[in-house]
This record gives C-alpha cells, sequence and structure tokens, in this order.
C-alpha cells in the first residue's frame, strides 16, 4: 500500500514539475526550425518564478471568482495529472476517475477560465471566452468519442485498465486506434491552443483565443495559469502515450522495470513535443469559421474508429 | 482468438488507405490531393507485398512493385507537371460543403461495412475483413468525384477509385491474373495521359476546368 501511494506521489509531481520543461522543449524546438537561437528549455521556469514574484495587480470590479479561477485550474490540472499513468500503472488514485471524468475534468477547468475571462467585463476576455467555449463544445464530444475506442478495446474506461491491456497483453495492431489517434492529435491540438486553432506565442488581439481571456491577469495568478497550461499540455501527452503508444509503462508492482520506463517517457516526450513543434512550424493558423470543419473532422475520424472496432474487430 | 501479426498489419494498411481517401476527400487544395494520392498508392503497394509475403503468392510482388511504380511515382508525378502546365494549384471548389461531404462519407462507411460482412463470412483468404475498408474507399472515391467541380479532382478521384478496387481485388481474392492487371494498369496509364490532353481541350475552350461549363454543349 505504501509503495503504491509513493509510486503515485511519484508520477503526480513528476508530471507537475516537468511540464514547463515540456512546453520549453516545445518552444525551444520551435525556435531552432525557425532558424532562432531560442530561449532555452529552462525558460518557462524563470517566467513562473519571476511571475511568483511579483505583486498581484487585480481589476476594481473583479469578483472573487476571477480570484479563485486560477486555483481550480491549477488543482483540475494535478488532479487530472493524478490519474493518468505515465510511468506506472500502479495508481490507487486512478480508481477515483476514469477516463469519462477526465474529459469532466478538463471541462471544469475550461468552465471557470472562461467565466473569469468574462468576470472583469472587457471586451477581449469575453470574447476570449465565447471562442474557448465555441472550440471546446466541439472539441469535447470528439474527445469522448476518440477516448470510447480504447475503452471498447479494454472493456473498461479506467486509463489503468486500458494501459494494462493494451502494454502487457499480446502484442495487437488494431486499425480502429489509428483512426483515433489522428483524431486524438486533433483535439489536442485543438484543446491546448496550438497552431492550427490558436497561436500560444501571439499577443494580436483578433487572433487569440486562450490567450484573450487570460488578459486581465498578473503575477502568482498568471503563473498559475500559464503553470496550469503547461500541466495540460503534458497530461494531453500522457493520455495520447497511455492510449496509442503504451508501450514501456510498468505495470503495477514492477520496480525492476521503473527506470526503463522512466526513459521510455523521457525519449515519447521528447520526440512527441519534436513532432508538435514541426507541426506548428509547418502548418498555418486557420480562421476561426474553420474550426468547426477541424474538429468536425476530428469527431468524424473517432466515429470511425468506433465503427471499424465494433464491425470489424471482433 | 488474436490473428496472426501479417492480418493484423494488413487490416492496420486497410485502415490507413480509408483514412488517406477521407483526407482526400476533406482536402481542399488540389496540391495537397496528388500528394495523398501518391501516399495512398504507397500503401497500396505495401499491403500487396504484405498479402505476397504472407500467403506465398510470388506474382503478388510483381503487382505490388507495378502498383508503385505506377501508382505512386508515375502517375501522380504526369498529374503534377499536368497541373503546373495548366497552373492550377488553388482551392478546389466542392458542391457540397466538406463537414456535409464527410457526414455522408460516414454514412458510405457504414453501408460498405455492412455490406462486406456477409461477402467475408464466406471468403476463405486470410484477408478478407480487409474487404470492408477496401469497398468503403472504392464509395468515398466515387464520392470524391460526384462533388467535385474541376476536372483534375475528378481524375484523382478516379484514379482513388481504382487504387479502391485493386485492394479489394487483392484483399478478396489475392489479386487478379496478372495479364488483367498488366492490361488495368496500361489503361490507367494511358487514360490519365487522354485526360491530361482532355484537359487542356477544355480549357482551351472554355477558359476553365469547371466541368459544369460542359452542359453547353447540350442539343436543346
Amino acid at each position: 500500500m505504501t509503495s503504491s501511494i509513493f509510486s503515485q506521489l511519484f508520477q503526480t509531481l513528476l508530471v507537475v514539475l516537468l511540464a514547463p520543461l515540456l512546453l520549453g522543449w516545445v518552444n525551444q524546438c520551435r525556435a531552432w526550425l525557425q532558424n532562432k537561437s531560442g530561449a532555452g528549455v529552462l525558460q518557462p521556469y524563470r517566467v513562473l518564478h519571476k511571475l511568483f514574484h511579483k505583486d498581484a495587480v487585480l481589476a476594481e470590479n473583479a469578483s472573487s471568482l476571477f480570484r479563485t479561477a486560477p486555483y481550480v485550474q491549477f488543482a483540475c490540472m494535478v488532479l487530472v495529472a493524478s490519474i493518468v499513468p505515465m510511468v506506472a500503472t500502479d495508481l490507487p488514485f486512478a480508481a477515483a476517475a476514469d477516463v469519462i471524468a477526465l474529459v469532466g475534468l478538463f471541462a471544469l477547468a475550461r468552465l471557470f477560465a472562461a467565466l473569469a475571462g468574462m468576470d472583469v467585463g472587457t471586451a477581449f476576455g469575453s470574447m476570449g471566452a465565447r471562442r474557448e467555449m465555441l472550440v471546446a463544445s466541439l472539441a469535447e464530444p470528439a474527445l469522448l468519442m476518440i477516448l470510447f475506442t480504447p475503452s471498447l478495446i479494454a472493456q473498461s474506461t479506467s486509463l489503468t485498465t486500458i494501459v494494462e491491456v493494451l502494454a502487457h497483453h499480446r502484442f495487437v495492431l488494431y486499425p480502429s486506434l489509428a483512426f483515433a489517434a489522428v483524431a486524438f492529435a486533433m483535439v489536442a491540438l485543438a484543446e491546448n491552443a496550438r497552431i492550427p486553432i490558436d497561436n500560444p506565442a501571439t499577443h494580436l488581439e483578433l487572433t487569440m483565443i486562450h490567450e484573450a481571456m487570460i488578459l486581465e491577469y498578473s503575477a502568482r495568478h498568471l503563473a498559475l495559469i500559464e503553470w496550469a497550461s503547461a500541466i495540460k499540455l503534458a497530461n494531453y501527452s500522457a493520455v495520447g502515450i497511455a492510449l496509442f503508444l503504451p508501450w514501456g509503462i510498468a505495470a503495477a508492482g514492477d520496480w525492476q522495470a521503473i527506470p526503463f520506463a522512466l526513459a521510455a517517457l523521457l525519449l515519447k516526450l521528447l520526440l512527441g513535443g519534436a513532432a508538435l513543434a514541426l507541426l506548428e512550424t509547418l502548418s498555418a493558423k486557420m480562421r476561426i469559421f474553420r474550426a468547426p470543419e477541424f474538429l468536425g473532422t476530428a469527431f468524424l475520424l473517432a466515429v470511425l474508429g468506433m465503427l471499424a472496432r465494433l464491425l470489424l474487430e471482433r | 482468438m488474436v490473428p496472426a501479426f501479417s492480418i493484423q498489419l494488413l487490416n492496420f494498411l486497410a485502415a490507413l488507405l480509408l483514412l488517406i481517401a477521407f483526407a482526400m476527400l476533406s482536402q481542399r487544395r488540389i496540391l495537397s490531393l496528388i500528394y495523398l494520392f501518391a501516399w495512398q498508392g504507397a500503401v497500396l503497394a505495401l499491403s500487396t507485398t504484405v498479402v505476397a509475403y504472407s500467403t506465398g503468392q510470388d506474382h503478388l510482388y510483381y503487382s505490388a512493385a507495378l502498383t508503385l511504380i505506377l501508382k505512386a511515382l508515375l502517375l501522380p508525378w504526369i498529374l503534377h507537371r499536368l497541373i503546373i502546365r495548366l497552373n492550377i494549384k488553388w482551392d478546389v471548389e466542392t458542391m457540397i460543403n466538406v463537414p456535409t461531404t464527410m457526414l455522408v462519407g460516414i454514412g458510405l462507411v457504414i453501408i460498405a461495412f455492412n455490406l462486406a460482412a456477409p461477402i467475408s463470412q464466406l471468403a476463405g483468404t486470410i484477408t478478407r475483413n480487409a474487404l470492408g475498408f477496401a469497398m468503403a474507399s472504392v464509395l468515398l472515391s466515387f464520392l470524391m468525384m460526384i462533388t467535385r467541380h474541376k476536372a483534375v479532382a475528378q481524375v484523382v478521384g478516379f484514379l482513388a477509385m481504382e487504387n479502391g478496387l485493386f485492394f479489394a481485388a487483392t484483399s478478396a481474392t489475392y489479386g487478379m491474373p496478372m495479364v488483367v492487371e498488366l492490361g488495368i494498369a496500361l489503361d490507367v496509364l494511358v487514360g490519365t495521359v487522354i485526360f491530361g490532353i482532355f484537359f487542356f481541350r477544355i480549357r482551351e475552350t472554355f477558359d476553365s476546368l469547371d466541368i459544369k461549363h460542359l452542359e453547353k454543349l447540350k442539343e436543346d
């Protein structure tokens, strides 16, 4: 029991503390691809450090919701980080929430972000919140459909069971998972405010989605939000790895496999981050009105994955 | 029961073919359409090689090589040259908007899977599960031909349909006799060349590749 609690703590802390590093790696890769020298992989930590040491400035008409929202977002992301198996499937906490609750946790964090964006009453905040909800309302059903395909394969909606089945039973190539993986990549791009949908580096008001919502935040609140979005990226990577590349994740109680699992995880994240940077460099941001089409395609691919699972893989 | 790895690989490649067919359906740019067509040819060649390897049918190696050369390299190259000479790289117009097309596509996939299910039950080949995917990609390419205005996109749809048919033949009966395959390959090649000439003729006559102008040719 103690050992599994230790494993739980270790994994959650690993994700929470290393998430800014992943973000830094993605930004660094992107800088390299654009022939810039880049700020270094540790830059997100420096930003967080700087923001935590500043005095917070609040708008005069900000309500208590505005102040609590960053904490809620951060807590949601930490909670998600503690139910997604990254290194080992030995997670006592994972019993508390399955993949459907996972989608709910993401939705809760987003709801608070959108409410806080509207709370101060500036035009950009509400505009960003509305756009975010537009993207979310399309991405969420797609994400649920994607998660149903591996759940059908594993006959369980618990992430740890899914990883156990996919990684430790006999190796099987599932065509349905290919559809789900493509759809997941599209949804992950949209949900993490990456390039085809939103540009994380932009501060041009008319094109911002995520950034527009958090314009009013400063200091520790902003730091928590930035950290939460870094953890969100890490969480999405973790879910993607758990569902589509689970090989290497250690089985419960298998302590010898942990170092190898860590190395595998690091390699997958390095490659995944580089791939994300490459994708972002190669593609251009879409018009916001193209977003429904993009996410509709993701939804249809997810449906196709489920169909392939139900009709062909019996 | 878990099937052998080669069958899993084949099903996976079949799914990849269907994915490419969907990507083609949603693609707006003609250049990307041709790249996708080339990728479809490459996946087709790979899947034929897998069938050849796992069943020991030697003649399938030749047809795989033929597919690779013709459909992944030569035809895309011809089409690429054509659209550069015709100077049409911009957006392809679709008759129905893309999300609706995709929805219709999903419906077609369901029809194809259900249609193929009883046939797969009867088929004795190891590759029978891929038949549903093959039929779905044939129907999707057909849909692409119907929903596009421009002649080039329709030709790409036609060639993609031929890819789907070829895959269906491989998965249902381990491929057609070599003579038939060679004949079809030659037909497709000559067809593309003739289509190329047609493109120029259509554009000379109507100043556009939009085939709805062809309706003017009707006698009243």
